[in-house]
């Protein structure tokens, strides 16, 4: 009983944890649409205008990888049932 | 019906120290060291300055690419990044790419990600404590105001960590996204071709046949690019800054 508790709560955090992939969608939207913009703008300037975006883009998504690493830590290396 | 999402397996254990285990991910780096030493030295084997053969043509190609990155972001007095720079991108996106061949990719370990990320401090620290002496680089722990010391002590040491969950993640959820798909691709074809009453035909999973190609051009191909193109330029870009 305990333990089919704390694989559900486990598996509910998991699904919790992964909420925190809303803040880099946004993020990386945002940029990427800046990004379109400064193309459009200055069309001459693509290849540095998309690497300083992926750049900035995969420093933008840390946060959503610690989710991702939280959840992942939930689902399949689960530190709470060896608590039981 | 069960979803195989494993860790990298031990595939043999040294017997000193109460037992080193040597994992998959060790042992597939050493195909990749093994293939990367053969591919330099056939690449720059037979060098000529006139005329020089195509398979030069592309070994200079590559090298230029390296280094006109490093100069561009570092500057030329940093020139000698150079070697360790385009060891970091190609160990790191052939680490990656080698999932294309079935094999577990490297950075879907942490300790392998970690590892850099730990020598990409180390070489923060160093380059620090040359330019400033050692004084200056404890000072610079205590700037704006000596309130702040302990919260640049933690944004110091949230840097390398930062860095290996980033390319560890990527990769990592690719791995899992693509055996999710895989079981997901086997229980639909199974349900599919369920009526059939011949079990041989019934146990051919159809449907994980050029499907999760899509996929795999995403999660192989750019995250492997990508992510070795953002650590080695993270890694530029933290010593460089710290040599100010």
């Amino acid at each position: 009983m305990e333990r089919a508790i704390v694989l559900a709560a486990s598996a509910v955090g998991a699904g919790l944890a992964m909420i925190a992939g809303i803040g880099p969608g946004i993020g990386q939207g945002y940029a990427a649409g800046k990004a379109a913009e400064a193309v459009g703008r200055q069309p001459e300037a693509k290849g540095d205008i998309t690497s300083t975006m992926l750049f900035g883009c995969a420093v933008a998504e840390s946060t959503g990888i610690y989710g991702l690493v939280v959840a992942m830590i939930l689902l399949f290396a689960n530190p709470l049932i060896g608590k039981l | 019906m069960n979803i195989e999402v494993n860790g990298p397996k031990i595939v043999f254990t040294i017997p000193i120290f109460g037992g080193i285990n040597v994992t998959e991910t060790v042992v597939n780096s050493w195909y990749i060291m093994a293939f990367i030493v053969i591919m330099s030295i056939y690449l720059t084997h037979g060098l000529r300055v006139k005329k020089p053969s195509k398979k030069q043509v592309v070994a200079e190609k590559l090298y230029l690419m390296i280094h006109n990155l490093v100069t561009d972001v570092m500057g030329k007095k940093f020139e000698n990044f150079v070697p360790y720079i385009g060891a970091l991108f190609t160990l790191s996106i052939l680490g990656s790419l080698s999932s294309l061949l079935g094999m577990r990719p490297l950075t879907a370990d942490l300790s392998t990600t970690l590892g850099w990320a730990l020598i990409t401090f180390m070489m923060v620290q160093i380059t620090n404590i040359r330019t400033n002496g050692f004084l200056g680089y404890l000072k610079s722990f205590t700037q704006p105001v000596a309130l702040l010391t302990p919260l640049n002590l933690i944004s110091e040491v949230a840097n390398p960590i930062s860095m290996a969950f980033r390319h560890f993640g990527n990769v990592a959820s690719g791995v899992v996204i693509t055996s999710l798909v895989y079981s997901a691709l086997a229980a639909l074809s199974n349900f599919v071709l369920g009526f059939i009453p011949n079990d041989f035909i019934k146990s051919i999973p159809i449907f994980q046949v050029g499907l999760p190609a899509i996929l795999s051009i995403y999660f192989d191909l750019f995250t492997s690019f990508l992510q070795a193109y953002i650590i080695s330029m993270l890694t530029m870009v933290f010593v460089s800054s710290a040599a100010e």
